[in-house]
């Protein structure tokens, strides 16, 4: 057993876990942080996507002690004071989902692309989103959504954006 | 699927990393950036007893300039590759190459020592690095050596670098004011290459001066078309003229064959992708 410390979702913990532990299940299991799902076994459908330190990581293709030191943000821990993250309500507004089961991740690298360019082509969206796979929507939706919240986040103005 | 248990060492210095190798041996293996060995972990096709994690050896990390030479560290992430001005600046082919590889979130943790240490034949770095003629700087007990692109490929998954060895660095001669450009050729979105060309030209007034053109997926190890590089020299930069150059791609080289085409596909596919390369490198 190892002991790591990790804040996640802003709060910070401290738990001994086997070296073999990996990060999803860390946040799944251990934590009970249930939003953030798996949905593969290959390390290519995004859906376990979180941040860590600020930028997006498939959290099934980390080790829970890799995370030891870090900040790691979950799909929990995007919304502030019960208010949605703009992401969110886009997601929520254009019908960007049917099962869900792509949300979380989808979101969680949404939210990094806009960091990486808070004025993206639809073109840069569909790129930005490449390690995301929906099976539902035909990623149409998703698009409008991410292009909304774009606005939305400019118009707050230099605000955060995850 | 969860890799089998493992004991755990995150030695915070390259000395202490060489030391964690020598006291377990066989027994250990390196993680870098995670994003080849953990799938491999989780499928248990390797089962090690200890892990060795550079994570957090600062002195792996980083991109500095040295003489004629960009010096990348073995644990630099792609992303860091992508977000660095010398690299867009001198060595444009890897720039254009790495943006290729996978995913956003791939790219943040996979790293650029690990890629070219893990050596599967189909990744995106090995053939630029060798285009671009990079040499490996290796580290063991015994000291430190520097080893030529040419050398440090040797068969598929196999490097180099030497059990016990660490991979720490790589040094890419400037190619500053080359046009480049990285064809790969893909089904889908976000997959490996089927066969790939990497070409960096220097042009003088309309001229082809010097060529460096490198093959992803064309044999056990990525190759560098010295045909093409040759036939290319001095030829007119004329589609007709580079297309007749790039007829010799294929020479030399042993491709797969696989579900996504056998080695007569690939060996057409790396003549049609040489010639586009090369005219794209050549405009830009
Ligand atoms: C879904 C998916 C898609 C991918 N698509 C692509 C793609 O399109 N193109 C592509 O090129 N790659 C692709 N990759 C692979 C990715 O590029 C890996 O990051 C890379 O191959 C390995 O780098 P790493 O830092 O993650 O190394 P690790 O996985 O940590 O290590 C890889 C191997 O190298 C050894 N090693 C690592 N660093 C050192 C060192 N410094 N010294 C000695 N030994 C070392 C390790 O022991 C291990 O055997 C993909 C991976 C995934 C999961
Ligand atoms: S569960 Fe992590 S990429 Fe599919
Ligand atoms: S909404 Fe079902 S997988 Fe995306």
């Amino acid at each position: 057993m190892t002991t790591i410390r990790v804040t996640v979702d802003g709060s910070t913990y401290e738990d001994e876990v086997e070296p073999r532990m990996l990060l999803v299940h860390y946040l799944r299991e251990q934590l009970g942080k249930v939003g953030t799902v798996i949905g593969c076994d290959t390390s290519n459908c995004g859906a376990c996507t979180v941040h860590v330190d600020g930028r997006s990581v498939k959290s099934c293709n980390m080790l829970a002690v890799q995370a030891d030191g870090h900040e790691v943000t979950t799909i929990e821990g995007l919304a502030t004071d019960g208010q949605l993250h703009p992401m969110q309500t886009a997601f929520h507004e254009n019908h960007a989902l049917q099962c869900g089961y792509c949300t979380p991740g989808m979101i969680m690298q949404a939210c990094d692309v806009l960091r990486e360019n808070p004025n993206p082509t639809e073109e840069q969206i569909r790129v930005g989103l490449e390690g995301n796979l929906c099976r539902c929507t035909g990623y149409q939706n998703i698009v409008k959504a991410v292009q909304q919240a774009a606005g939305a986040l400019a118009g707050q103005q230099g605000g955060e954006q995850a | 699927m969860i890799p089998a248990a493992f004991d755990y060492v995150a030695p915070t210095s390259v000395a202490d990393a060489l030391a964690a190798l020598a006291e377990h041996g066989d027994d250990a293996k390196v993680l870098a950036g995670g994003q080849s060995l953990i799938p491999i972990l989780r499928m248990r096709l390797n089962t090690p007893e200890t892990v060795v994690d550079l994570g957090r050896i600062e002195e792996l990390r980083g991109i500095r300039e040295d003489g004629d030479a960009i010096v990348i560290g073995a644990m630099t992430p792609y992303a860091d590759v992508l977000g660095s001005d010398l690299v867009r600046e001198h060595l444009g082919l890897l720039y254009k190459a790495v943006a290729e590889v996978a995913d956003p979130q791939i790219r943040r943790r996979g790293t650029i020592g690990g890629a070219l240490v893990h050596a599967d034949p189909a990744g995106d770095v090995g053939a630029p690095a060798l285009a671009l003629g990079a040499e490996f700087v290796i580290t063991g007990q015994g000291g430190e050596r520097t080893v030529p692109a040419e050398e440090f490929f040797r068969d598929l998954f196999e490097t180099a670098v030497e059990d016990g060895e660490l991979l720490t660095a790589v040094r890419f001669p400037r190619h500053t004011g080359w046009g480049s450009h990285y064809e790969k050729f893909v089904r889908v979105a976000h997959q490996w290459s089927i066969v790939a060309v990497a070409a960096a030209v220097r042009v003088e007034g309309g001229t082809i001066a010097e060529a460096r053109v490198g093959l992803t997926n064309m044999g056990a190890t990525p190759l560098r078309a010295k045909a093409v590089e040759e036939a290319l020299v001095g030829k007119e930069l004329t589609e007709d003229a580079v297309a007749e150059a790039c007829a010799a791609a294929a020479e030399g080289t042993r491709p797969p064959t696989d579900l996504n085409g056998d080695s007569d596909y690939r060996r057409h596919l790396a003549t049609v992708l040489t010639r586009r390369a090369v005219l794209a490198a050549a405009g830009g």
